[in-house]
C-alpha cells in the first residue's frame, strides 16, 4: 500500500484503481449467512438451542453497553498479553541464540520439532499442578502456544536471507549484534511477522479454550469463562454475543494491527506482495 | 613508484575436504597501484571470484598474504567496498537515497553532511529523482548504480567489483561500462574489477591480468593501450590465450 506521502515522485508503482470487487463478494457472502441464520434461528424458535442473530446482536450491545463484554475481553488480552510478550522475548532470545552460533540452531531446531506439534492446552493438566489455578497457568501455556511458532519461522527468515546480503552488511563492516540487528533482523522481517501472526492466532485460541476449562481467577475472569458461565445459566444468546466478540478482536487483530504493519514495512519495501 | 594500494604475495586458496581438497588459487601475486584499473579475466573455475572474496576479507586464504597499504586483510571492511553482481545486494528496507548514505551513518558522519554527501552521488550517477524510492522499484541497471554509488559514498582505498554488470542486458552493460569510467575520471578510485568477457576487460581496465583454470594461476600481465587499434590488438591476444582453454574445459 503507497500512499502520497511516502511514495516516490517518479519511481513509484503506478497506482492502480482498487478493485472493490472482492470486498463485495465478502460483504454478500455475510448477507448470506446472516440471512441462513436469522431464518434458521426463527424456524427453530428455541432460545435454549440456537438464538437468533437479532436476538445474539441484542445481547451483545446490551453487554457492550453494560461494560460486561468490555471488561472481560479486557481481562483475557491482559493475560495474552502477558503471555505473548513471555513467548516472544523467549523465542527472540533462542534466535539470536541460534543465529550466533551452531549449536544454538540445532538446539533451536531440536526444541522446535519437539515442542511445536504439542497443542499448547495439553500442558494445561501440567500448568494448574505447577502454578495453581490462576493466571499463572494461563501465562504459562499461552507462552508454549507462541514460542516456538515464533521461533521456528524467525529461524527459517534467517536462514532463507540471501547471502548477498549478508555479504554486504559484512563489507560495510558489521559484525555479531550490529550484524544480527541492522542487516538479519529487517531482511527477516517477513517470516517474524509470519511467525508473530501465527503465534498471535494460537495464543487467542488457547487463552480461549483454557478459560473455558478454568476462567475464573481472583476476578471477574476473561471471555472464554464468560462463554462458560452463561451456558450454565443456560443464557444462550449471551453465549454467542461472547463467541461473537471472540471472532470479533480475533478478526480486528489479524485485518487491521498485522495489516497496518505490514503495509509500512514488509509491503513497503517489496519483500512481500 | 609509490607504495601499492594491494599486494598479494604467493596466495593459495583451497576449498573442499582435507581428503578431497580442491585448490581454487595457487601461489597468487601482484600489485595494484593507486589509481589504476586491474581487471581480473579468465575462464569459470579460474578462481577469480574468489580472489575477490579473499581481498574483500570474506575468506582466509590457505597460504600467502593479502596486503592493503602494507597491513594484512582480516577481515571485511568498508575500506574495500564491494560491488556485487546481484540485485538483491541493496537493503530493500532503505530508500535509495538511504542506501547510499548507510555507509556514511556507520562511519559516524552526521545525518545532514550523509545526505548531502549521498544526494550528490545519486546525481552522479544520474538517479536525480529516485532519491525516495525503494529498491524493489528499479531496474537492474538502477540498482547496480546505487551500488555503485553506496560503494563510492563510503570513499574505500579499493573498490572491488564482481562481475557487476553480467547480469545486465547488453545496451545497459554497455552503458553502465562507459558510466563507470567516467565516475572513475571524477572520483579517481582504485579499482579491482573481475568478469570472464574479454570486451569488458579491454574496456574497463587499465591492465588485465589473465588466470588460467584449475587452479587459478597467473598466466599473463597486460597493460591496455589508450588507442583503439591498440586495443583491438589486445582483445585479440586475450582471445588467443582464453579461448582454446574454454573449448579444452568443455571436452
Amino acid at each position: 500500500m503507497f500512499d502520497a506521502a511516502t511514495a516516490a515522485p517518479r519511481a513509484a508503482v503506478p497506482a492502480m484503481p482498487r478493485d472493490w470487487r472482492p470486498a463485495l463478494r465478502r460483504l454478500g457472502v455475510l448477507l448470506v449467512l446472516a440471512l441462513a441464520w436469522e431464518g434458521y434461528g426463527r424456524w427453530i424458535a428455541n432460545d435454549l438451542v440456537f438464538p437468533t442473530l437479532t436476538d445474539t446482536l441484542a445481547a451483545f450491545w446490551r453487554l457492550t453497553m453494560t461494560g460486561e463484554l468490555p471488561a472481560r475481553a479486557a481481562a483475557s488480552l491482559e493475560v495474552l498479553a502477558l503471555g505473548y510478550g513471555a513467548g516472544l522475548l523467549l523465542a527472540t532470545l533462542l534466535v539470536l541464540f541460534a543465529v550466533a552460533s551452531a549449536f544454538g540452531s540445532e538446539m533451536l531446531a531440536t526444541l522446535t520439532a519437539m515442542f511445536n506439534p504439542l497443542p499448547a492446552i495439553a500442558l494445561l493438566p501440567l500448568a494448574l499442578l505447577w502454578f495453581g489455578l490462576g493466571t499463572p497457568s494461563l501465562v504459562f501455556v499461552i507462552t508454549h502456544s507462541v514460542l516456538w511458532a515464533v521461533a521456528l519461522n524467525a529461524h527459517a527468515g534467517v536462514q532463507a536471507i540471501p547471502p548477498t546480503l549478508r555479504r554486504v552488511g559484512e563489507n560495510l563492516g558489521l559484525r555479531g549484534w550490529q550484524l544480527t540487528l541492522r542487516i538479519l533482523a529487517p531482511a527477516a522481517l517477513p517470516a517474524i511477522i509470519a511467525g508473530l501472526k501465527i503465534g498471535w492466532a494460537f495464543a487467542w485460541r488457547t487463552l480461549i479454550a483454557a478459560e473455558l476449562v478454568f476462567g475464573a481467577s481472583s476476578r471477574s475472569g476473561g471471555l472464554g469463562w464468560f462463554v462458560f458461565e452463561r451456558r450454565n445459566n443456560l443464557q444462550i444468546d449471551e453465549v454467542f454475543a461472547g463467541l461473537l466478540a471472540v471472532i470479533l478482536i480475533g478478526l480486528v487483530v489479524e485485518g487491521v494491527v498485522f495489516r497496518v504493519v505490514e503495509a509500512r514495512t514488509v509491503r513497503r519495501w517489496g519483500l512481500q506482495r | 613508484m609509490s607504495a601499492p594500494v594491494l599486494a598479494l604475495d604467493g596466495v593459495t586458496i583451497r576449498f573442499g575436504t582435507p581428503r578431497r581438497p580442491v585448490t581454487a588459487v595457487e601461489r597468487l601475486g601482484f600489485d595494484v597501484a593507486e589509481g589504476e584499473r586491474l581487471v581480473l579475466v579468465g575462464p569459470s573455475g579460474c578462481g577469480k571470484s574468489t580472489l575477490l572474496a579473499a581481498v574483500a576479507g570474506f575468506l582466509r586464504p590457505g597460504e600467502g598474504r593479502v596486503l592493503l597499504d602494507g597491513v594484512p586483510v582480516s577481515r571485511p571492511g568498508p575500506d574495500r567496498m564491494m560491488v556485487f553482481q546481484e540485485f538483491d545486494q541493496l537493503l530493500p528496507w532503505k530508500s535509495v537515497a538511504a542506501n547510499i548514505a548507510y555507509p556514511l551513518r556507520l562511519a559516524g558522519v552526521a545525518t545532514e553532511e550523509a545526505a548531502r554527501r549521498a544526494a550528490l552521488l545519486v546525481r552522479q550517477v544520474g538517479l536525480a529523482g529516485f532519491e525516495d524510492a525503494f529498491p524493489h522499484t528499479l531496474s537492474g541497471g538502477m540498482k547496480m548504480r546505487v551500488a555503485i554509488a553506496r560503494a563510492l559514498a563510503a570513499r574505500p582505498r579499493l573498490l572491488l567489483m564482481d562481475e557487476p554488470f553480467a547480469a545486465l542486458d547488453a545496451l545497459t552493460r554497455r552503458r553502465m561500462q562507459e558510466e563507470l569510467l567516467r565516475l572513475w575520471r571524477e572520483h579517481g578510485f582504485t579499482l579491482l574489477f573481475v568478469t570472464h568477457s574479454i570486451e569488458e576487460a579491454v574496456l574497463v581496465g587499465s591492465r588485465v591480468l589473465v588466470l588460467s583454470p584449475h587452479p587459478g594461476r597467473l598466466r599473463a600481465m597486460l597493460d591496455v593501450p589508450e588507442d583503439e587499434a591498440g586495443r583491438a590488438a589486445l582483445q585479440a591476444e586475450l582471445r588467443g590465450l582464453l579461448l582454446p582453454e574454454e573449448e579444452a574445459a568443455l571436452v
